[in-house]
Protein backbone atom coordinates (compact mmCIF):
# COMPACT_ATOMS: atom_id res chain seq x y z
CA UNK A 1 0.00 0.00 0.00
CA UNK A 2 2.99 2.41 0.81
CA UNK A 3 4.19 1.68 -2.53
CA UNK A 4 1.38 1.91 -4.41
CA UNK A 5 0.98 5.40 -2.78
CA UNK A 6 4.40 6.33 -3.36
CA UNK A 7 4.07 5.46 -6.96
CA UNK A 8 0.85 7.45 -7.64
CA UNK A 9 2.61 10.49 -5.73
CA UNK A 10 5.39 9.89 -8.52
CA UNK A 11 2.67 9.77 -11.24
CA UNK A 12 1.63 13.18 -10.42
CA UNK A 13 4.59 14.80 -11.60
CA UNK A 14 4.23 13.80 -15.15
CA UNK A 15 0.50 14.94 -15.08
CA UNK A 16 1.28 17.83 -13.49
CA UNK A 17 3.66 19.30 -16.09
CA UNK A 18 1.43 17.98 -18.40
CA UNK A 19 -1.16 20.73 -17.46
CA UNK A 20 1.55 23.27 -17.17
CA UNK A 21 2.55 22.31 -20.80
CA UNK A 22 -1.07 22.53 -21.70
CA UNK A 23 -1.82 26.01 -19.51
CA UNK A 24 1.69 27.28 -21.41
CA UNK A 25 1.06 26.22 -24.71
CA UNK A 26 -2.35 28.10 -24.78
CA UNK A 27 -0.94 31.18 -24.05
CA UNK A 28 1.05 31.40 -26.81
CA UNK A 29 -1.53 30.95 -29.26
CA UNK A 30 -3.35 33.60 -27.23
CA UNK A 31 -3.55 36.78 -29.68
CA UNK A 32 -2.05 39.90 -28.65
CA UNK A 33 0.48 41.20 -26.88
CA UNK A 34 0.25 40.46 -22.33
CA UNK A 35 2.15 43.16 -21.82
CA UNK A 36 1.23 45.98 -24.14
CA UNK A 37 -2.30 44.76 -22.02
CA UNK A 38 -0.83 45.42 -19.39
CA UNK A 39 0.53 48.99 -19.76
CA UNK A 40 -2.47 50.19 -21.70
CA UNK A 41 -2.98 51.89 -24.35
CA UNK A 42 -0.89 54.61 -23.20
CA UNK A 43 2.21 53.08 -23.31
CA UNK A 44 4.72 53.90 -26.23
CA UNK A 45 5.97 50.78 -28.36
CA UNK A 46 9.86 51.44 -26.63
CA UNK A 47 8.09 51.16 -23.12
CA UNK A 48 5.90 47.89 -24.21
CA UNK A 49 9.44 46.63 -25.76
CA UNK A 50 11.80 47.73 -22.68
CA UNK A 51 9.02 45.74 -20.14
CA UNK A 52 9.04 42.80 -22.62
CA UNK A 53 12.42 42.46 -22.32
CA UNK A 54 12.69 42.96 -19.10
CA UNK A 55 9.83 40.56 -17.33
CA UNK A 56 11.75 37.85 -20.10
CA UNK A 57 9.00 37.50 -22.79
CA UNK A 58 11.84 37.76 -25.53
CA UNK A 59 13.71 34.70 -24.17
CA UNK A 60 13.42 31.73 -25.75
CA UNK A 61 9.98 29.38 -25.09
CA UNK A 62 11.73 26.69 -23.81
CA UNK A 63 13.62 29.42 -21.17
CA UNK A 64 9.72 30.74 -20.41
CA UNK A 65 8.71 27.44 -20.00
CA UNK A 66 11.01 26.34 -17.22
CA UNK A 67 10.34 29.73 -15.57
CA UNK A 68 7.03 29.31 -15.43
CA UNK A 69 7.21 25.90 -13.93
CA UNK A 70 9.84 27.25 -11.54
CA UNK A 71 7.51 30.21 -10.52
CA UNK A 72 4.31 27.49 -9.91
CA UNK A 73 6.64 25.41 -7.98
CA UNK A 74 7.65 28.39 -5.33
CA UNK A 75 3.57 29.16 -5.33
CA UNK A 76 4.10 32.44 -7.95
CA UNK A 77 0.76 31.92 -10.82
CA UNK A 78 1.73 35.17 -11.84
CA UNK A 79 0.01 38.49 -11.77
CA UNK A 80 -2.99 39.59 -13.13
CA UNK A 81 -2.72 41.98 -16.67
CA UNK A 82 -4.79 44.65 -14.82
CA UNK A 83 -4.77 44.42 -11.35
CA UNK A 84 -0.93 43.83 -10.67
CA UNK A 85 -1.96 41.29 -7.84
CA UNK A 86 -0.30 37.67 -7.73
CA UNK A 87 -3.42 35.54 -8.89
CA UNK A 88 -2.46 33.34 -5.88
CA UNK A 89 -3.39 35.64 -3.26
CA UNK A 90 -6.44 36.39 -5.19
CA UNK A 91 -7.33 32.69 -5.12
CA UNK A 92 -6.59 32.30 -1.42
CA UNK A 93 -9.43 34.91 -0.84
CA UNK A 94 -12.02 33.16 -2.72
CA UNK A 95 -11.19 29.73 -1.76
CA UNK A 96 -13.60 29.76 1.48
CA UNK A 97 -16.47 30.33 -0.12
CA UNK A 98 -16.08 27.87 -2.91
CA UNK A 99 -14.68 25.34 -0.76
CA UNK A 100 -17.80 25.78 1.34
CA UNK A 101 -20.12 25.73 -1.43
CA UNK A 102 -18.91 22.37 -3.10
CA UNK A 103 -19.23 20.99 0.68
CA UNK A 104 -22.45 21.41 1.17
CA UNK A 105 -23.28 20.54 -2.40
CA UNK A 106 -21.62 17.55 -1.92
CA UNK A 107 -22.91 16.26 1.37
CA UNK A 108 -26.32 16.73 -0.41
CA UNK A 109 -25.40 14.58 -3.45
CA UNK A 110 -24.05 12.06 -1.14
CA UNK A 111 -27.06 11.78 1.46
CA UNK A 112 -29.87 12.23 -1.32
CA UNK A 113 -28.38 10.51 -4.37
CA UNK A 114 -27.16 7.37 -2.17
CA UNK A 115 -30.13 7.82 -0.34
CA UNK A 116 -32.62 7.59 -3.37
CA UNK A 117 -30.47 5.15 -4.98
CA UNK A 118 -30.76 2.29 -1.96
CA UNK A 119 -34.69 3.05 -1.83
CA UNK A 120 -34.90 2.82 -5.56
CA UNK A 121 -33.24 -0.38 -5.13
CA UNK A 122 -34.31 -1.91 -1.78
CA UNK A 123 -37.93 -0.90 -1.69
CA UNK A 124 -40.63 -3.56 -3.22
CA UNK A 125 -42.35 -0.46 -3.43
CA UNK A 126 -42.93 0.34 -7.42
CA UNK A 127 -43.76 3.53 -7.46
CA UNK A 128 -41.21 4.83 -5.09
CA UNK A 129 -38.97 3.10 -7.37
CA UNK A 130 -40.32 4.82 -10.68
CA UNK A 131 -40.29 8.15 -8.93
CA UNK A 132 -36.65 7.98 -7.68
CA UNK A 133 -35.31 7.54 -10.96
CA UNK A 134 -37.85 10.07 -12.84
CA UNK A 135 -36.17 12.46 -10.61
CA UNK A 136 -32.84 11.52 -11.38
CA UNK A 137 -33.26 11.51 -14.70
CA UNK A 138 -35.09 15.03 -14.76
CA UNK A 139 -31.47 15.83 -12.56
CA UNK A 140 -29.79 14.51 -15.12
CA UNK A 141 -31.34 17.15 -17.73
CA UNK A 142 -32.11 20.32 -16.25
CA UNK A 143 -29.07 23.09 -16.77
CA UNK A 144 -27.85 23.74 -13.52
CA UNK A 145 -27.57 27.41 -13.84
CA UNK A 146 -31.32 27.34 -15.17
CA UNK A 147 -32.37 25.10 -12.32
CA UNK A 148 -30.98 28.28 -10.20
CA UNK A 149 -33.07 30.71 -12.30
CA UNK A 150 -35.66 29.10 -11.31
CA UNK A 151 -35.21 28.82 -7.40
CA UNK A 152 -34.58 32.93 -7.33
CA UNK A 153 -37.45 33.21 -9.39
CA UNK A 154 -39.58 31.57 -6.31
CA UNK A 155 -37.85 31.87 -3.66
CA UNK A 156 -36.22 35.06 -3.96
CA UNK A 157 -38.32 37.31 -6.48
CA UNK A 158 -41.54 35.95 -5.49
CA UNK A 159 -41.66 34.55 -1.59
CA UNK A 160 -38.53 36.81 -0.98
CA UNK A 161 -37.03 34.45 1.53
CA UNK A 162 -33.80 34.50 0.51
CA UNK A 163 -31.26 37.66 -0.94
CA UNK A 164 -31.72 36.96 -4.69
CA UNK A 165 -27.91 37.96 -5.09
CA UNK A 166 -24.85 38.01 -3.17
CA UNK A 167 -26.67 36.84 -0.20
CA UNK A 168 -23.65 35.03 2.10
CA UNK A 169 -25.33 33.78 5.58
CA UNK A 170 -25.89 30.13 5.96
CA UNK A 171 -29.68 30.81 4.78
CA UNK A 172 -28.23 31.63 0.95
CA UNK A 173 -25.94 28.69 0.84
CA UNK A 174 -29.30 26.25 0.62
CA UNK A 175 -30.30 27.73 -2.96
CA UNK A 176 -26.68 27.70 -4.64
CA UNK A 177 -25.99 24.01 -2.48
CA UNK A 178 -28.88 22.37 -3.78
CA UNK A 179 -28.25 23.78 -7.48
CA UNK A 180 -24.88 22.28 -7.13
CA UNK A 181 -26.16 18.87 -6.11
CA UNK A 182 -29.11 17.79 -8.08
CA UNK A 183 -26.71 17.02 -11.16
CA UNK A 184 -24.39 14.91 -9.08
CA UNK A 185 -27.11 13.39 -7.01
CA UNK A 186 -28.77 12.37 -9.81
CA UNK A 187 -25.88 10.13 -11.15
CA UNK A 188 -24.63 9.11 -7.62
CA UNK A 189 -28.55 7.49 -7.24
CA UNK A 190 -28.52 5.52 -10.86
CA UNK A 191 -25.28 4.19 -10.21
CA UNK A 192 -26.11 3.04 -6.50
CA UNK A 193 -29.50 1.46 -7.46
CA UNK A 194 -27.62 -0.29 -10.71
CA UNK A 195 -24.67 -1.20 -8.00
CA UNK A 196 -27.30 -2.46 -5.21
CA UNK A 197 -29.54 -4.14 -7.35
CA UNK A 198 -26.06 -6.38 -8.83
CA UNK A 199 -24.57 -6.96 -4.72
CA UNK A 200 -28.26 -8.28 -3.87
CA UNK A 201 -28.25 -11.12 -5.77
CA UNK A 202 -24.83 -12.32 -4.54
CA UNK A 203 -24.80 -15.76 -2.85
CA UNK A 204 -23.90 -14.13 0.76
CA UNK A 205 -26.87 -12.24 0.34
CA UNK A 206 -29.14 -14.61 -0.14
CA UNK A 207 -27.27 -16.71 2.98
CA UNK A 208 -28.05 -13.54 5.16
CA UNK A 209 -31.57 -14.23 4.05
CA UNK A 210 -31.52 -17.66 4.42
CA UNK A 211 -30.23 -17.42 8.29
CA UNK A 212 -32.83 -15.10 8.60
CA UNK A 213 -31.27 -11.93 9.42
CA UNK A 214 -33.72 -9.17 9.21
CA UNK A 215 -34.17 -7.58 5.68
CA UNK A 216 -33.19 -3.98 7.07
CA UNK A 217 -29.72 -4.95 8.69
CA UNK A 218 -28.84 -7.63 5.19
CA UNK A 219 -29.07 -3.85 3.60
CA UNK A 220 -27.04 -1.75 5.49
CA UNK A 221 -24.30 -4.62 7.06
CA UNK A 222 -24.28 -6.59 3.38
CA UNK A 223 -25.19 -4.90 0.39
CA UNK A 224 -24.26 -1.35 0.83
CA UNK A 225 -20.46 -2.31 2.18
CA UNK A 226 -20.09 -3.97 -0.60
CA UNK A 227 -22.21 -1.60 -3.74
CA UNK A 228 -20.75 1.45 -2.29
CA UNK A 229 -17.48 0.88 -3.74
CA UNK A 230 -17.66 1.60 -7.38
CA UNK A 231 -20.00 4.66 -5.96
CA UNK A 232 -16.91 5.78 -4.32
CA UNK A 233 -15.06 6.10 -7.21
CA UNK A 234 -17.60 8.18 -8.87
CA UNK A 235 -18.17 10.52 -6.17
CA UNK A 236 -14.36 11.56 -6.88
CA UNK A 237 -15.13 12.12 -10.24
CA UNK A 238 -18.21 14.19 -9.49
CA UNK A 239 -15.40 16.60 -7.79
CA UNK A 240 -14.89 17.95 -11.53
CA UNK A 241 -18.89 18.10 -12.15
CA UNK A 242 -18.84 20.16 -8.63
CA UNK A 243 -16.05 22.56 -10.05
CA UNK A 244 -17.60 22.92 -13.33
CA UNK A 245 -20.85 23.49 -11.61
CA UNK A 246 -19.39 26.04 -9.26
CA UNK A 247 -18.51 28.31 -12.10
CA UNK A 248 -21.87 28.67 -13.19
CA UNK A 249 -23.76 28.21 -10.27
CA UNK A 250 -21.33 31.09 -8.47
CA UNK A 251 -22.01 33.31 -11.58
CA UNK A 252 -25.95 33.02 -11.13
CA UNK A 253 -26.03 33.53 -7.39
CA UNK A 254 -23.04 36.57 -7.62
CA UNK A 255 -21.26 34.37 -4.70
CA UNK A 256 -17.43 35.76 -4.80
CA UNK A 257 -16.05 31.94 -4.99
CA UNK A 258 -13.38 30.80 -7.54
CA UNK A 259 -15.45 29.90 -10.22
CA UNK A 260 -16.82 33.89 -10.86
CA UNK A 261 -13.63 34.85 -10.66
CA UNK A 262 -12.17 32.41 -13.62
CA UNK A 263 -15.32 33.97 -15.20
CA UNK A 264 -14.74 37.03 -15.20
CA UNK A 265 -10.95 36.67 -15.54
CA UNK A 266 -12.26 35.16 -19.27
CA UNK A 267 -14.40 37.75 -19.76
CA UNK A 268 -11.57 40.56 -19.07
CA UNK A 269 -9.15 37.90 -21.22
CA UNK A 270 -6.77 38.11 -18.52
CA UNK A 271 -4.66 35.15 -19.56
CA UNK A 272 -2.06 35.40 -17.50
CA UNK A 273 -4.87 35.09 -14.56
CA UNK A 274 -7.02 32.55 -15.98
CA UNK A 275 -3.74 30.39 -16.32
CA UNK A 276 -3.08 30.70 -13.01
CA UNK A 277 -6.82 29.39 -11.68
CA UNK A 278 -7.43 26.61 -14.15
CA UNK A 279 -3.53 25.84 -13.08
CA UNK A 280 -4.21 25.76 -9.40
CA UNK A 281 -7.93 24.02 -9.87
CA UNK A 282 -6.49 21.55 -11.82
CA UNK A 283 -3.54 20.72 -8.95
CA UNK A 284 -6.18 20.50 -6.73
CA UNK A 285 -8.25 18.03 -8.64
CA UNK A 286 -5.82 15.84 -9.54
CA UNK A 287 -4.71 15.17 -6.05
CA UNK A 288 -8.40 14.44 -4.60
CA UNK A 289 -8.58 12.70 -7.23
CA UNK A 290 -5.70 10.55 -6.06
CA UNK A 291 -7.09 11.00 -2.68
CA UNK A 292 -10.37 8.91 -3.39
CA UNK A 293 -8.07 6.69 -5.31
CA UNK A 294 -6.10 5.77 -2.70
CA UNK A 295 -9.66 5.73 -0.26
CA UNK A 296 -10.97 3.38 -2.60
CA UNK A 297 -8.12 0.67 -1.53
CA UNK A 298 -8.78 1.28 1.64
CA UNK A 299 -12.08 0.34 1.49
CA UNK A 300 -11.89 -2.46 -0.30
CA UNK A 301 -9.30 -4.38 0.52
CA UNK A 302 -9.74 -6.98 -2.12
CA UNK A 303 -8.25 -4.47 -4.63
CA UNK A 304 -4.53 -5.53 -4.94
CA UNK A 305 -1.69 -2.79 -5.35
CA UNK A 306 0.14 -4.42 -7.61
CA UNK B 1 -15.85 -11.30 -44.85
CA UNK B 2 -19.08 -11.35 -45.38
CA UNK B 3 -20.42 -12.48 -41.86
CA UNK B 4 -19.48 -9.49 -39.84
CA UNK B 5 -22.09 -7.56 -42.14
CA UNK B 6 -24.69 -9.71 -42.21
CA UNK B 7 -24.18 -9.70 -38.38
CA UNK B 8 -24.15 -6.10 -38.06
CA UNK B 9 -27.15 -5.75 -40.12
CA UNK B 10 -28.99 -8.25 -37.61
CA UNK B 11 -27.87 -6.10 -34.72
CA UNK B 12 -29.23 -2.86 -35.71
CA UNK B 13 -32.43 -4.65 -36.51
CA UNK B 14 -32.94 -6.22 -33.50
CA UNK B 15 -31.55 -2.49 -31.93
CA UNK B 16 -34.59 -1.08 -33.46
CA UNK B 17 -36.76 -3.61 -32.40
CA UNK B 18 -35.53 -3.27 -28.59
CA UNK B 19 -36.04 0.47 -28.85
CA UNK B 20 -39.31 0.55 -30.46
CA UNK B 21 -40.34 -1.80 -27.19
CA UNK B 22 -38.74 0.93 -24.84
CA UNK B 23 -41.37 3.32 -23.62
CA UNK B 24 -38.46 5.79 -22.27
CA UNK B 25 -36.16 5.39 -25.32
CA UNK B 26 -38.80 6.25 -27.70
CA UNK B 27 -40.50 9.48 -25.93
CA UNK B 28 -36.70 10.44 -26.19
CA UNK B 29 -36.51 9.68 -30.12
CA UNK B 30 -39.94 10.99 -30.52
CA UNK B 31 -39.48 14.20 -28.62
CA UNK B 32 -36.16 15.03 -30.10
CA UNK B 33 -37.55 14.82 -33.56
CA UNK B 34 -40.37 16.96 -33.00
CA UNK B 35 -37.89 19.55 -31.27
CA UNK B 36 -35.67 19.23 -33.81
CA UNK B 37 -38.88 20.01 -36.61
CA UNK B 38 -39.78 23.22 -35.38
CA UNK B 39 -36.78 24.37 -34.78
CA UNK B 40 -35.22 23.60 -38.02
CA UNK B 41 -39.08 24.77 -39.87
CA UNK B 42 -38.47 28.06 -37.32
CA UNK B 43 -38.12 30.34 -40.46
CA UNK B 44 -41.90 28.72 -41.29
CA UNK B 45 -43.19 28.38 -38.46
CA UNK B 46 -42.31 31.95 -36.10
CA UNK B 47 -44.65 33.80 -36.18
CA UNK B 48 -42.56 37.10 -36.04
CA UNK B 49 -38.73 38.08 -36.54
CA UNK B 50 -36.52 37.04 -33.91
CA UNK B 51 -34.69 40.43 -34.28
CA UNK B 52 -37.63 42.93 -34.60
CA UNK B 53 -37.87 45.21 -32.39
CA UNK B 54 -41.74 46.50 -31.38
CA UNK B 55 -41.57 49.32 -28.35
CA UNK B 56 -45.05 49.65 -28.53
CA UNK B 57 -45.12 45.83 -27.59
CA UNK B 58 -42.40 45.37 -24.52
CA UNK B 59 -42.15 43.20 -21.48
CA UNK B 60 -46.05 41.61 -22.51
CA UNK B 61 -46.61 38.44 -20.46
CA UNK B 62 -47.68 35.78 -22.64
CA UNK B 63 -50.96 36.11 -24.29
CA UNK B 64 -52.60 34.86 -27.62
CA UNK B 65 -50.72 36.85 -29.43
CA UNK B 66 -47.51 36.16 -28.04
CA UNK B 67 -47.66 32.63 -26.48
CA UNK B 68 -43.99 32.77 -24.41
CA UNK B 69 -44.91 36.64 -24.19
CA UNK B 70 -42.30 39.63 -25.27
CA UNK B 71 -38.58 41.16 -24.10
CA UNK B 72 -37.94 44.46 -22.93
CA UNK B 73 -37.45 45.75 -27.02
CA UNK B 74 -40.66 43.93 -28.05
CA UNK B 75 -39.14 41.03 -29.35
CA UNK B 76 -41.27 37.68 -29.58
CA UNK B 77 -40.17 35.21 -27.13
CA UNK B 78 -41.63 32.69 -28.71
CA UNK B 79 -40.08 33.02 -32.50
CA UNK B 80 -36.73 33.56 -30.93
CA UNK B 81 -36.96 30.03 -28.84
CA UNK B 82 -37.51 28.36 -32.43
CA UNK B 83 -34.25 30.05 -33.86
CA UNK B 84 -32.06 30.25 -30.72
CA UNK B 85 -32.58 26.51 -31.14
CA UNK B 86 -30.60 26.52 -34.66
CA UNK B 87 -27.88 28.09 -33.01
CA UNK B 88 -27.61 26.44 -30.18
CA UNK B 89 -28.48 22.42 -31.46
CA UNK B 90 -26.10 23.02 -34.72
CA UNK B 91 -22.75 24.35 -32.28
CA UNK B 92 -23.68 21.05 -29.94
CA UNK B 93 -23.87 18.75 -32.84
CA UNK B 94 -21.13 19.74 -34.77
CA UNK B 95 -19.01 19.99 -31.72
CA UNK B 96 -19.60 16.11 -31.15
CA UNK B 97 -18.64 15.50 -35.14
CA UNK B 98 -15.42 17.26 -33.98
CA UNK B 99 -15.19 15.01 -30.99
CA UNK B 100 -15.94 12.24 -32.78
CA UNK B 101 -13.74 12.10 -35.68
CA UNK B 102 -10.99 13.46 -33.97
CA UNK B 103 -11.35 10.86 -31.17
CA UNK B 104 -11.94 8.00 -33.84
CA UNK B 105 -9.03 8.92 -35.35
CA UNK B 106 -6.54 8.95 -32.25
CA UNK B 107 -8.19 6.62 -30.69
CA UNK B 108 -8.27 3.73 -33.67
CA UNK B 109 -4.55 4.65 -34.16
CA UNK B 110 -3.39 4.29 -31.07
CA UNK B 111 -5.50 0.87 -30.19
CA UNK B 112 -4.76 -0.59 -33.88
CA UNK B 113 -1.15 -0.42 -33.79
CA UNK B 114 -0.05 -0.35 -30.61
CA UNK B 115 3.13 0.43 -28.57
CA UNK B 116 4.95 3.23 -29.03
CA UNK B 117 2.35 5.20 -30.75
CA UNK B 118 -0.37 3.98 -28.33
CA UNK B 119 1.64 4.81 -25.70
CA UNK B 120 2.40 8.74 -27.21
CA UNK B 121 -1.20 9.09 -27.85
CA UNK B 122 -2.73 7.99 -24.87
CA UNK B 123 0.06 9.95 -22.70
CA UNK B 124 -1.15 13.61 -24.34
CA UNK B 125 -5.16 12.08 -23.53
CA UNK B 126 -4.34 11.40 -19.51
CA UNK B 127 -2.89 14.90 -19.81
CA UNK B 128 -6.05 16.07 -21.35
CA UNK B 129 -8.25 14.13 -19.10
CA UNK B 130 -6.38 15.39 -15.76
CA UNK B 131 -8.36 18.72 -16.83
CA UNK B 132 -11.95 19.38 -15.76
CA UNK B 133 -13.47 20.00 -18.88
CA UNK B 134 -14.63 22.90 -18.02
CA UNK B 135 -11.33 24.36 -17.47
CA UNK B 136 -10.03 23.34 -20.67
CA UNK B 137 -13.28 24.96 -22.38
CA UNK B 138 -12.45 27.94 -20.56
CA UNK B 139 -8.64 28.21 -20.89
CA UNK B 140 -9.36 28.08 -24.98
CA UNK B 141 -12.44 30.54 -24.72
CA UNK B 142 -10.24 32.86 -23.01
CA UNK B 143 -7.28 32.30 -25.64
CA UNK B 144 -9.53 32.73 -28.42
CA UNK B 145 -11.89 35.47 -27.49
CA UNK B 146 -15.64 34.71 -26.54
CA UNK B 147 -18.05 33.86 -29.30
CA UNK B 148 -20.24 31.21 -30.48
CA UNK B 149 -17.34 30.02 -32.77
CA UNK B 150 -14.66 29.57 -29.80
CA UNK B 151 -17.25 27.49 -27.90
CA UNK B 152 -17.83 24.99 -31.08
CA UNK B 153 -13.68 24.24 -31.44
CA UNK B 154 -13.34 24.41 -27.50
CA UNK B 155 -16.35 21.82 -27.29
CA UNK B 156 -15.44 19.88 -30.28
CA UNK B 157 -11.33 19.52 -28.28
CA UNK B 158 -11.94 19.44 -25.16
CA UNK B 159 -14.43 16.11 -25.30
CA UNK B 160 -11.43 14.50 -28.24
CA UNK B 161 -10.15 12.83 -25.10
CA UNK B 162 -13.06 11.01 -23.73
CA UNK B 163 -13.83 9.52 -27.33
CA UNK B 164 -9.96 8.51 -27.75
CA UNK B 165 -9.62 6.94 -24.84
CA UNK B 166 -13.21 5.31 -25.21
CA UNK B 167 -12.72 4.20 -29.24
CA UNK B 168 -9.33 2.94 -27.99
CA UNK B 169 -11.19 0.56 -25.30
CA UNK B 170 -13.34 -0.63 -27.79
CA UNK B 171 -10.42 -1.55 -30.47
CA UNK B 172 -7.90 -3.44 -28.16
CA UNK B 173 -11.62 -5.76 -27.49
CA UNK B 174 -12.26 -5.94 -31.38
CA UNK B 175 -8.38 -6.11 -32.78
CA UNK B 176 -7.88 -9.95 -31.77
CA UNK B 177 -11.26 -11.20 -33.18
CA UNK B 178 -11.06 -13.53 -35.79
CA UNK B 179 -12.32 -11.99 -38.63
CA UNK B 180 -9.60 -9.05 -38.29
CA UNK B 181 -7.17 -11.45 -38.32
CA UNK B 182 -8.41 -13.31 -41.12
CA UNK B 183 -8.01 -10.13 -43.29
CA UNK B 184 -4.64 -9.65 -41.65
CA UNK B 185 -3.93 -13.11 -42.79
CA UNK B 186 -4.98 -12.42 -46.64
CA UNK B 187 -2.62 -8.79 -46.84
CA UNK B 188 -5.13 -6.27 -46.02
CA UNK B 189 -3.81 -2.98 -45.74
CA UNK B 190 -3.81 -1.20 -42.29
CA UNK B 191 -6.24 1.40 -43.10
CA UNK B 192 -9.15 -0.69 -44.93
CA UNK B 193 -8.95 -3.41 -41.87
CA UNK B 194 -9.65 -0.03 -39.67
CA UNK B 195 -11.71 1.14 -41.16
CA UNK B 196 -13.53 -1.63 -43.18
CA UNK B 197 -13.29 -4.45 -40.19
CA UNK B 198 -12.60 -2.51 -36.99
CA UNK B 199 -15.21 0.59 -37.39
CA UNK B 200 -18.47 -0.59 -38.09
CA UNK B 201 -18.07 -3.03 -35.33
CA UNK B 202 -17.37 -0.24 -32.37
CA UNK B 203 -19.97 2.04 -33.92
CA UNK B 204 -22.84 0.80 -32.08
CA UNK B 205 -21.43 2.01 -28.33
CA UNK B 206 -19.97 4.50 -30.27
CA UNK B 207 -23.50 6.14 -31.09
CA UNK B 208 -24.49 5.38 -27.03
CA UNK B 209 -21.71 7.47 -26.03
CA UNK B 210 -21.99 9.83 -28.70
CA UNK B 211 -25.53 10.73 -27.74
CA UNK B 212 -24.58 11.06 -23.77
CA UNK B 213 -22.03 13.02 -24.86
CA UNK B 214 -24.82 15.36 -27.28
CA UNK B 215 -26.65 15.87 -23.64
CA UNK B 216 -23.66 17.78 -22.33
CA UNK B 217 -22.53 19.48 -25.51
CA UNK B 218 -26.11 21.11 -25.41
CA UNK B 219 -25.72 22.55 -21.96
CA UNK B 220 -22.30 23.72 -22.00
CA UNK B 221 -23.18 25.31 -25.21
CA UNK B 222 -25.58 27.20 -23.78
CA UNK B 223 -24.33 27.43 -20.19
CA UNK B 224 -21.04 29.19 -21.87
CA UNK B 225 -23.36 31.40 -23.24
CA UNK B 226 -25.13 32.01 -20.35
CA UNK B 227 -21.93 33.31 -18.81
CA UNK B 228 -21.62 36.16 -21.46
CA UNK B 229 -18.89 33.94 -23.08
CA UNK B 230 -20.58 32.06 -26.22
CA UNK B 231 -23.09 33.59 -28.57
CA UNK B 232 -23.46 37.30 -28.07
CA UNK B 233 -26.68 39.52 -27.90
CA UNK B 234 -28.67 40.12 -30.26
CA UNK B 235 -27.82 36.57 -30.72
CA UNK B 236 -31.78 34.23 -29.85
CA UNK B 237 -28.63 31.46 -28.85
CA UNK B 238 -30.72 30.01 -25.83
CA UNK B 239 -28.43 30.33 -23.43
CA UNK B 240 -27.75 34.05 -24.65
CA UNK B 241 -31.46 34.57 -24.16
CA UNK B 242 -31.11 33.60 -20.55
CA UNK B 243 -28.68 36.03 -19.71
CA UNK B 244 -30.58 38.59 -21.53
CA UNK B 245 -33.33 37.79 -19.09
CA UNK B 246 -31.81 38.20 -15.78
CA UNK B 247 -31.64 41.63 -15.52
CA UNK B 248 -35.71 41.56 -15.78
CA UNK B 249 -36.20 38.28 -13.70
CA UNK B 250 -38.61 41.04 -11.31
CA UNK B 251 -40.52 42.01 -14.28
CA UNK B 252 -40.92 39.17 -17.25
CA UNK B 253 -40.13 35.52 -15.36
CA UNK B 254 -41.19 34.66 -18.86
CA UNK B 255 -37.82 35.59 -20.39
CA UNK B 256 -36.01 33.29 -18.03
CA UNK B 257 -38.07 30.64 -18.06
CA UNK B 258 -39.21 29.34 -21.86
CA UNK B 259 -35.25 29.67 -23.35
CA UNK B 260 -34.46 26.64 -20.32
CA UNK B 261 -37.87 25.04 -20.97
CA UNK B 262 -36.30 24.46 -24.46
CA UNK B 263 -32.48 23.81 -22.95
CA UNK B 264 -34.71 20.86 -20.85
CA UNK B 265 -36.51 19.44 -23.17
CA UNK B 266 -33.68 19.06 -25.81
CA UNK B 267 -31.21 17.45 -23.01
CA UNK B 268 -34.31 15.52 -21.42
CA UNK B 269 -35.15 13.72 -24.36
CA UNK B 270 -31.32 13.28 -26.28
CA UNK B 271 -30.86 11.53 -22.40
CA UNK B 272 -34.10 9.43 -22.99
CA UNK B 273 -32.83 8.45 -26.12
CA UNK B 274 -29.41 7.81 -25.06
CA UNK B 275 -30.64 5.50 -22.19
CA UNK B 276 -33.06 3.43 -24.71
CA UNK B 277 -30.28 3.16 -27.31
CA UNK B 278 -27.80 1.43 -24.67
CA UNK B 279 -30.58 -1.15 -23.85
CA UNK B 280 -30.74 -1.43 -27.28
CA UNK B 281 -27.26 -1.31 -28.88
CA UNK B 282 -24.81 -2.28 -25.76
CA UNK B 283 -23.76 -5.69 -26.17
CA UNK B 284 -22.59 -5.90 -22.39
CA UNK B 285 -25.90 -5.48 -21.33
CA UNK B 286 -27.95 -7.53 -23.48
CA UNK B 287 -28.82 -11.04 -22.15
Amino acid sequence: MLLYTMRRLLLLIPILLGVTLLTFAIAQITPGDPVALMLGVGATPERVAAVREQLGYNDPLLVQYARYVGNALRGDLGQSVRGQTPVLREIWMRLPSTFELTLAAMLLAIIGGVGAGVIAAATRNRVAQTLTMIIALVGLSVPSFWLAILLILVFGVKLQWVAVTGGEGLKDLILPAVCLALGPAAVLARLTRSSVLEVIREDYVRTARAKGMQERAIVLKHVLRNALIPVITVIGMQFAAMLSGAVFIESVFARPGLGRFVVNAVSARDYPQVQGIVLFMATVYVVLNLLVDLAYGWLDPRIRFD
Amino acid sequence: MGKPKTAGESLWRSAWRTLRHHPTGMIGLVGLAILLSLVALAPMLAPADPTAMNLANTLQPPNAQHPFGTDDLGRDILSRVLWGGQESLRVALLAILIAALGGITLGLVAGYFGGITDALIMRIVDVFLAFPTILLLLSIVAALGPNLGTVLIALGVSFIPNVSRFVRGTVLATKNREYVTAARVVGAPDARIMLIHILPNILAPLIVYATVGLGTAIILTAGLSYLGLGAQPPSPEWGAMLNYGRNYLHDAWWMSVFPGVAIFAAVLFVNLLGDGLRDALDPKLRA
